[in-house]
């Protein structure tokens, strides 16, 4: 950042981080990638909880063990939560405007987004893998 | 740090943030919009349920039970419904971005199908997997 000697922004806005970062291109693009995959991750997602309508706990538990689908399971939860991080991230900036809560709220974001994926990805491979 | 910055009345800190909603006049286009910030909002927070379901069913056959009835309860249901909803409306409104990230779609009156076309969608494919469910029940 420091080779751009004709920067508009101000000295104060770098330190802060405010102003352009340069990487909101890759925040839409991964927005867009994992859009991508949870089109047809969620239809599968779908498709497999209506299979899973009426089943007792042992057919249950069959069908999410079998590899393709804790795979695709794995593959949803992934993508999904990745791209709500992503969706929150933007929330935030647009509402949150104090600095120390919006740090804060993006801190929490994170952890909430990667609790929920850890736990999620854990309980699939304990079901697969058991 | 910077709160107290933020807190003083300049003339930059007062000046209109985005979206702005209480300015405009509503429209279907701006409606779809924040419904779609909504939903993804829903589906969001909805995968505390999610995680739940599973790890109850990695748990089990008591903890999968268990969740399966307060799902399958009244308020469970209602919930649900909204989740299938939220869902597919974020799906279309997806798809409709999609549209328009090859330039397609944004002028009228496209912009406007587009919207009645992704709202019409949304609710078509809700009532179309619950009337699915109820069949396979």
């Amino acid at each position: 950042m420091s080779h751009n000697d004709h920067s508009m922004r101000t000295p104060m806005g770098k330190v802060r981080y405010l102003g352009s970062a340069k990487s909101g291109t890759t925040h839409v693009w991964h927005q867009r990638l994992t859009a991508y995959a949870l089109l047809p991750l969620s239809i599968f997602f779908v498709i497999l909880i209506l299979s899973l309508i009426g089943k007792d706990y042992n057919s249950a538990r069959a069908i999410l063990a079998a590899p393709y689908v804790s795979i695709l399971i794995l593959l949803f939860i992934g993508s999904g939560i990745y791209h709500m991080q992503l969706g929150m991230r933007v929330i935030i900036e647009d509402y949150v405007h104090a600095h120390g809560s919006k740090t804060a709220l993006l801190v929490a974001n994170t952890f909430f987004s990667v609790c929920i994926g850890i736990s999620a990805a854990y309980a699939v491979l304990k079901l697969s893998l058991a | 740090m910077s709160d107290s910055t933020s807190t003083t009345k300049s003339p930059e800190s007062r000046r209109p943030m985005s979206p702005h909603l209480q300015i405009y006049r509503p429209m279907l286009t701006m409606m779809m919009s924040i419904i779609h910030r909504i939903t993804g909002a829903g589906l969001y927070f909805g995968t505390l349920l999610l995680a739940w379901w599973l790890i109850a069913a990695a748990t089990d056959a008591k903890s999968y039970m268990f969740i399966n009835d307060l799902l399958t309860s009244f308020v469970g249901r209602i919930i649900l419904l909204g989740y299938t909803w939220a869902l597919f409306h974020h799906m279309m409104g997806g798809i409709r971005h999609f549209i328009w990230d090859t330039g397609r779609g944004l002028d009228h009156p496209e912009r406007e199908y587009l919207a009645q076309a992704s709202l019409i969608a949304s609710i078509g494919l809700t009532l179309f997997v619950w009337i699915l469910a109820y069949l396979l029940r």
